[in-house]
């Protein structure tokens, strides 16, 4: 029981963490490779907060400060990792976001208070499967009701053409960075439920690799796409699993699935399975 | 005839690196007007509309329009003072609706703010449904109100480019920039797209200043055309007064004259 | 000067030794990075897994008790076939979807293999010994081997021979046309396919050779190329990416800077001050030391 439940502890986090990264990457078209990275300062700093300072109140209460810090914080990382990053372009946004993704990771490891290297012990129990699906939830609904505003118009516009976009008055700036704190913060949330879920974070919770893995949901399920990051997000931390009891030689090669699985992807349907539509979506049908 | 001045541009010079791709041009644009800027590939044409739109700054002059310097203006504000563009290599926001195309051009004139649009209140869904309503009026204008749900990408060619047109209207421009309008069509869309313009200036009550190098068109619906040749501004005049102007036959028009 | 700051130099000056050797290993990666992304755009984030296969080859070479010399030549054999084959097979079908499909191609490859590496070869970490015998040398308080002699002086051997190839040679010059302007390349005709497949070999043979060098200072491990091939990615960027000195450049850059830092400061910051001066290098000039500014065109 104790099996399954972790595993849709998981997918529920993982659906937060896709959203937010879709936001950045799917629906703005700025290339992100370190979304582990904000993950991790979200977790951590959450953490530090119920370890050394909770509040003298009931837990509940505790625990919905404990995801406000960890909004704020990823959202601050955002925005001094946004401000000098998102006027590099593709490629050079990849590899700057990368590199400061890294560098998040390192200053964790290197902070005795959370247990550098050796990891971060005794993070109360706050939060379950409860609160990981009413966060994810939220996080849907404000996703689908950003996606149908002129905030969520202007950010696509960016994906799509960012001087057409720019010529029309979206502000890319303030846009771009808009959608990257906010896709930071999201994150942070998703952090601040997986330390009160797991109640022990380490580094390497937060490597390069995860930011793939993240990345490969939201790509999975379609860029630009909500229901895209929600399947991505489930079907991803699922087969995994699955496929580990299948036994012998496929479970032992399940880890090389992801990777496979991406690139077979990127040859056959580049645009996801959803592409930038929902399912079951009318809106945007090609006749 | 001619209204107020519009649009103004004092000795402007555009550089990239040793390369002057426009040089000390100095032009004005009135209310309603309907100019032309014409010259051969390479003759700063484009540039002169980047210029305009504040993708490129001027590396000396200045341009001013509506009363205001745009120096140090960027491209969305200068948007929302009112120049609107097209572009020569259309670039529509592909994989969005034709509609949603229209929407987002109306972003300036949004006035709700980010928590409206999360909570969905009133003020939220009134501006919505009016920005949609008005939109759809748009595309009837252009005869493309059934197709208001497709895709962007999947138009064809000749309605991709009266969808940049009626886009680059729906930011409610005071003056409107084409590039290339004509580029890619045949006489029967030309003659189509002659009527159009007409038709949008009278009807939105705007400038308009086109680039074309279809001098039939042109010649047909230009009051005023400019001459750039090597970035410099060579003539100005109506067109007959271009079609009688040695340097410009000289650098430019030569035979194509002959076939008006 | 004090005793205590005359230490402290000689500690600089061997920190610096060592940083050059390690940066002429940064260099010989982030050749086949810059080479590659010159004429396709591409940040093939495999290359590093191209170095730790042909490292592996080597490795069994070796075990094979084959002498040094063999298992050098088939290390870099087996990387440019295996990057041969990736781009025959994956890179080339993907590049008219566009860069941002072709760059998560190529971080897909890259994780296939180290799993792939994991599975076949073992995650422990394997010892190659050093391609000659190793001779220590002491000047004042500092010791050079002849080892780190060798690594520079092969390192700039390589750099030459690049050079030579590219400015002298018809194939070095059909490469620089294809990384001007791919179709004009092949309307003149150029056969870019053969050019692509002939970089990528070149590019993944150079790091072949550098994880055969590298055997001295560190095992070889499926994970290697990830470890590895960051730093020369980031050295590739720092110094320009497409540009082949820059790639050098970047490489004893990071090198000396990250031996520099561990020495004298903390050595878990080691890889921080990479990416710190890659972010550096990104804000203030983003495509490089040696890098040419581009804008896009309206």
């Amino acid at each position: 029981m104790d099996y399954y439940l972790q595993i849709l502890l998981l997918v529920g986090i993982f659906i937060t963490l896709s959203l937010s990264l879709n936001l950045i990457n799917g629906f703005c078209g700025q290339f992100s490779l370190g979304h582990a990275g904000f993950w991790g300062v979200g977790a951590y700093s959450s953490a530090i907060f119920t370890v050394f300072h909770p509040l003298g109140l009931p837990a509940p209460i505790n625990m919905l400060v404990a995801l406000v810090i960890g909004f704020l914080s990823s959202a601050m990382c955002g925005i001094v990792i946004g401000v000098p990053c998102l006027r590099l372009r593709g490629d050079y946004l990849a590899i700057a976001t990368l590199g400061f993704g890294e560098i998040l990771r390192i200053i964790i490891m290197n902070t005795e208070l959370v247990g550098g290297p050796r990891g971060f012990i005794n993070i109360p129990h706050w939060a379950n499967i409860f609160w990981v699906y009413a966060i994810a939830t939220l996080v849907v609904l404000f996703m689908l009701r950003l996606k149908k505003s002129a905030y969520g118009r202007a950010i696509i516009a960016i994906r799509e053409d960012e001087i057409a976009a720019e010529n029309m008055g979206v502000n890319l700036f303030y846009y771009k960075l808009f959608s990257f704190t906010v896709g930071a913060g999201l994150a942070g949330i998703a952090g601040a439920l997986f330390a009160h879920t797991q109640q022990f974070l380490h580094p390497s919770n937060f490597t390069f690799t995860w930011s793939v893995v993240i990345l490969v949901m939201v790509i999975f399920g379609g860029m630009g796409s909500i229901s895209g990051s929600i399947i991505g997000a489930i079907f991803l931390t699922i087969i995994p699993e699955v496929l580990r009891f299948a036994g012998g030689t496929i479970a032992e090669w399940r880890m090389t699935i992801f990777p496979i699985l991406l690139i077979v992807l990127m040859l056959a349907r580049p645009e996801g399975v959803f592409g930038t539509r929902e399912f079951l979506e009318k809106n945007g049908k090609q006749i | 005839m001619s209204g107020k001045t519009l649009l103004k541009l004092d000795n402007v010079t555009v550089k990239f690196g040793g390369l002057t791709a426009v040089s000390d041009v100095c032009l004005e644009i009135q209310e309603r007007d309907l100019a032309a800027i014409i010259g051969p590939n390479g003759a700063g044409k484009t540039t002169l509309f980047n210029t305009i739109t504040g993708i490129y700054p001027p590396t000396l002059g200045k341009v001013t329009f509506n009363g205001f310097d745009l120096k140090n203006i960027k491209s969305s504000d200068i948007a929302e003072l009112g120049i609107a563009r097209t572009f020569q290599n259309i670039r529509l926001f592909k994989n969005s609706t034709v509609l949603d195309n229209i929407r987002l051009a109306k972003h300036t004139r949004i006035r709700y703010g980010f928590l409206s649009s999360i909570l969905r209140d009133k003020e939220f869904l009134e501006e919505e449904k009016r920005i949609k309503e008005d939109s759809l009026k748009l595309l009837k204008l252009f005869n493309m109100e059934d197709k208001s749900e497709m895709l962007a990408k999947n138009l064809p060619y000749g309605e991709q480019r009266k969808l940049e047109m009626a886009r680059a209207l729906a930011t409610e421009p005071k003056l409107l920039l084409l590039d290339e309008p004509a580029a890619g069509m045949n006489p029967t869309e030309t003659k189509e797209l002659t009527e159009l313009i007409h038709f949008i200036r009278d009807h939105f009550n705007i400038a308009i200043v086109l680039i074309e190098h279809d001098m039939r068109l042109v010649m047909e619906i230009a009051e005023k055309i400019f001459v750039l040749d090597y970035g410099n501004l060579i003539a100005k005049g109506s067109a007959k007064e271009i079609q009688n102007d040695k340097r410009v036959i000289e650098a430019y028009l030569g035979s194509e004259i002959e076939g008006i | 000067m004090s005793q205590q700051t005359i230490f402290y130099l000689w500690d600089c000056l061997q920190y610096l030794i060592n940083g050059i050797t390690q940066g002429s290993l940064y260099a010989l990666v982030a050749l086949g990075y810059t080479m590659v992304y010159g004429i396709i755009r591409l940040v093939n984030f495999a290359h590093g897994e191209f170095l730790m296969i042909g490292a592996m080859c080597g490795f069994y070479a070796i075990r094979a008790n084959q002498p040094m010399g063999v298992a050098i030549i088939l290390a870099m054999l087996s990387s440019g076939i295996i990057a041969i084959i990736v781009e025959r097979v994956v890179y080339r079908p993907i590049r008219k979807s566009g860069r941002i499909p072709a760059l998560i191609t190529a971080i897909g490859t890259s994780l296939f293999f180290q799993y792939f590496g994991q599975l076949t070869f073992g995650a422990d970490p394997k010892t190659i010994p050093p391609f000659m015998v190793e001779k220590i040398y002491t000047f004042g308080e500092i010791t050079i081997s002849n080892l780190q002699i060798g690594i520079l002086l092969i390192t700039l051997f390589v750099l030459f021979f690049l050079w030579w190839l590219t400015h002298f040679t018809k194939m070095g010059k059909a490469m620089r046309a294809t990384s001007y302007n791919l179709p004009a390349a092949e309307l003149m005709g150029i056969n870019t396919n053969q050019i692509i497949s002939f970089t990528f070999f070149l590019g993944a043979a150079i790091a072949g050779l550098g994880g055969m060098l590298m055997g001295y200072t560190m095992s070889v491990e499926p994970l290697m190329g990830m470890n590895l091939g960051t730093k020369a990615f980031v050295s590739a960027v720092v110094g320009g990416i497409g540009i082949i000195p820059g790639a050098a450049l970047g490489g004893y850059i990071l090198g000396i800077a990250e031996n520099m830092v561990a020495g004298l400061y903390k050595s878990s910051y080691r890889d921080g001050v990479s990416f710190f001066i890659l972010i550096l290098i990104l804000l203030i000039k983003p495509s490089g030391l040696l890098g040419k500014n581009t804008k896009e065109k309206v």
